[in-house]
């Protein structure tokens, strides 16, 4: 059972049209392991991350989640085969408070079921519990509006809710962008929690510094392709990546 | 409890009251509610007095049905330009099919409501499913809507004098009296159907999705939120209360006139709008729209009162409607900076 990789895509192809967005991928995430995904504007990764999350259909290819084939047709697909992509506009609602981004289309729910009625109480001390538990140092109600948190405490609250609702994978896209010094400690420090308490991550971000502090292993995407799945910031200096990403490493 | 006082230590408590009650939507336009209120009363003390006021909540209810549904659905970031002829068509409609003899009364009432729920229907699948702006598509069903009504009946109203004596009216239209104010049936519809909104709106998941497809409809999709069938349903809604609005209208007019509700949309908007309600969809307020209705019917009401042209009534509201843009864009600024 433990041998068995928690994601596998295998072989997947995407054409946008006549575009060859994706060609012969295969990209494998072991349990407890962050991953972070390198490429150049335009190599496909955000179109691999996509696809993984059941945002864009793809041509062909299979993905298999624990062993097993999955479809992913929708994101809903991807939400119940435990896959929580958080992107960097899209992952919350700045008008809705903090209990209410936590619990989006997941929301809990008193008295009968088809009125629906939110059970706000509940919703607030879990939101508040967790708030305390991923450290936002501040003292910040669940009911503040998202709208008023900066940029790290954002990123901070989509984290948590991955972590709450027992992703085993969460997809990080650009996690660290527009962030500052101490936000972005903060950023990697939530990434290693999420590990030791044996979440997957994927992490995509075009500071290879900040990559480079927390993960485990590097793929690279040029071209629509992997063209390295196996680099590791403890063999490989920040300049071999590079070279890597910009393919370099070819023409010496 | 130990949640709720640790963030009020945050901010020194009596500021807090006065910067959360400001920045409540509905502060400005409650403010400018009682405003008008003192001053119309002022110039002229009959204002406030009980039959101007019963007079005035009676005519309000109409235009006020279709605000509550627009809210909702501008709150999930469309809007409705039909609901005016969905105001005049559905009527028409019913009192064709009673008229003709082809339905009992109850059942056209219903028919009359399933063709405005198919309207709405159709105007939301063009909006989501062809990703058609909502500005387009229900200008495009304004025009269907209304010259369909028109065509129907030649351009002539249907009489509806024969409803008086069936039970579905009165409980539409019916009145009584509470002390000496005399109290349609329209308006306890209002307030019904105005608590139903509030809570749905801020009390149920429904609500909660609602606002999260018109504040951030990427991160909505991706939460599993089924954005596009919520925007179907509240176009739905909003041409389902337009057709009641209009039903109620043609009863207590004694005309279901295929003109009627002309311009109404526009009216309705600004409703919603001055009470609170963001254009652009994510923050919407039941509250607020409850009060924008009562402002620009009272003002109506009010302006001919103190002896205004009535011809200048839309001086007054589209100056309110800037004046109160100014105000929310002005708190929203300082509301950003702010924090």
């Amino acid at each position: 059972m433990t041998d068995t990789p928690l994601v596998e895509m295998r072989q997947i192809e995407k054409y946008y049209g006549r575009v060859h967005a994706l060609r012969d991928v295969n990209l494998t995430i072991r349990k407890g392991e962050i991953v972070g995904l390198l490429g150049d504007n335009g190599a496909g990764k955000s179109t691999l991350i996509k696809v993984l999350s059941g945002a864009v259909p793809y041509t062909s290819g299979e993905i298999r989640i624990k062993g097993e084939p999955r479809m992913m047709t929708s994101t809903n697909d991807a939400i119940d085969a435990g896959i929580e992509t958080i992107y960097q506009d899209s992952a919350l609602v700045p008008m809705l408070s903090i209990a209410r981004n936590l619990f989006l289309g997941r929301e809990l729910t008193k008295g009968p079921g088809f009125l629906g009625r939110l059970d706000q109480d509940r919703m607030n001390a879990v939101a508040a519990d967790l708030l305390r538990r991923v450290g936002i140092s501040k003292n910040i109600p669940p009911t503040t509006p998202i709208g008023s948190l900066s940029g790290g405490e954002r990123q901070a609250v989509a984290i948590a809710r991955a972590m709450y609702f027992d992703s085993d994978l969460i997809i990080l896209d650009e996690p660290t962008n527009n962030l500052g010094v101490a936000e972005t400690q903060g950023v990697l420090r939530f990434v290693r929690e999420a590990r030791d308490t044996g979440h997957s991550c994927i992490f995509i971000a075009h500071n290879i510094h900040h990559v480079f502090q927390v993960v485990d292993r590097m793929v690279v995407m040029r071209r629509g392709t992997v063209v390295a799945d196996d680099l590791r910031p403890a063999t490989s200096s920040i300049q071999d990546v590079e070279d890597v990403i910009t393919g370099e490493h070819l023409a010496l | 409890m130990t949640d709720r006082s640790t963030p009020s230590a945050a901010h020194p408590p009596e500021l807090g009251v006065v910067k959360l009650l400001i920045a409540k939507p509905e502060f400005g336009p409650l403010v400018l509610l009682v405003l008008m209120i003192v001053v119309f009363t002022a110039i002229n003390p009959a204002f406030a007095s009980i039959t101007n006021i019963g007079n005035a909540l009676t005519f309000t209810v109409e235009l006020g049905l279709i605000a509550l549904a627009m809210t909702l659905l501008m709150t999930a970031g469309e809007f409705d330009l039909s609901v005016g002829s969905v105001f005049g068509f559905a009527p028409v409609m019913m009192w064709a099919f009673f008229n003709g003899g082809v339905l009992s009364l109850p059942l056209s009432f219903i028919v009359a409501l399933l063709i405005a729920l198919a309207i709405g229907l159709v105007s939301g699948l063009f909006v989501t499913r062809l990703g058609i702006p909502s500005f387009l598509v229900t200008l495009g069903m304004l025009l269907v809507v209304r010259g369909s009504a028109l065509w129907l009946t030649s351009g002539f109203p249907q009489r509806t004098w024969d409803a008086h004596d069936q039970w579905l009216s009165n409980v539409l239209v019916g009145d009584f009296y509470i002390g000496g104010l005399r109290v349609y049936m329209s308006l306890i519809w209002f307030i019904l159907l105005a608590v139903i909104c509030h809570y749905l709106l801020t009390r149920t998941r429904f609500g909660n999705w609602i606002q999260a497809t018109g504040g951030n409809p990427g991160a909505a999709r991706n939460r599993g939120v089924p954005t596009q069938r919520v925007k179907v349903i509240l176009f739905m809604v909003s041409a389902a209360m337009a057709a009641f609005a209009g039903i109620i209208s043609s009863i207590r007019v004694s005309a279901a006139n295929p003109n009627s509700g002309t311009g109404y949309e526009l009216e309705v908007i600004a409703m919603v709008v001055i009470g609170g309600t963001v254009l652009t969809g994510g923050r919407g307020t039941i509250v607020g729209t409850v009060l924008g209705v009562l402002i620009l019917r009272l003002m109506r009401n009010g302006i001919v009162l103190i002896g205004v042209p009535g011809l200048a009534y839309n001086i007054f509201i589209g100056a309110i409607i800037l004046g109160m843009m100014a105000l929310h864009a002005g708190l929203e600024r300082r509301h950003n900076t702010g924090t």
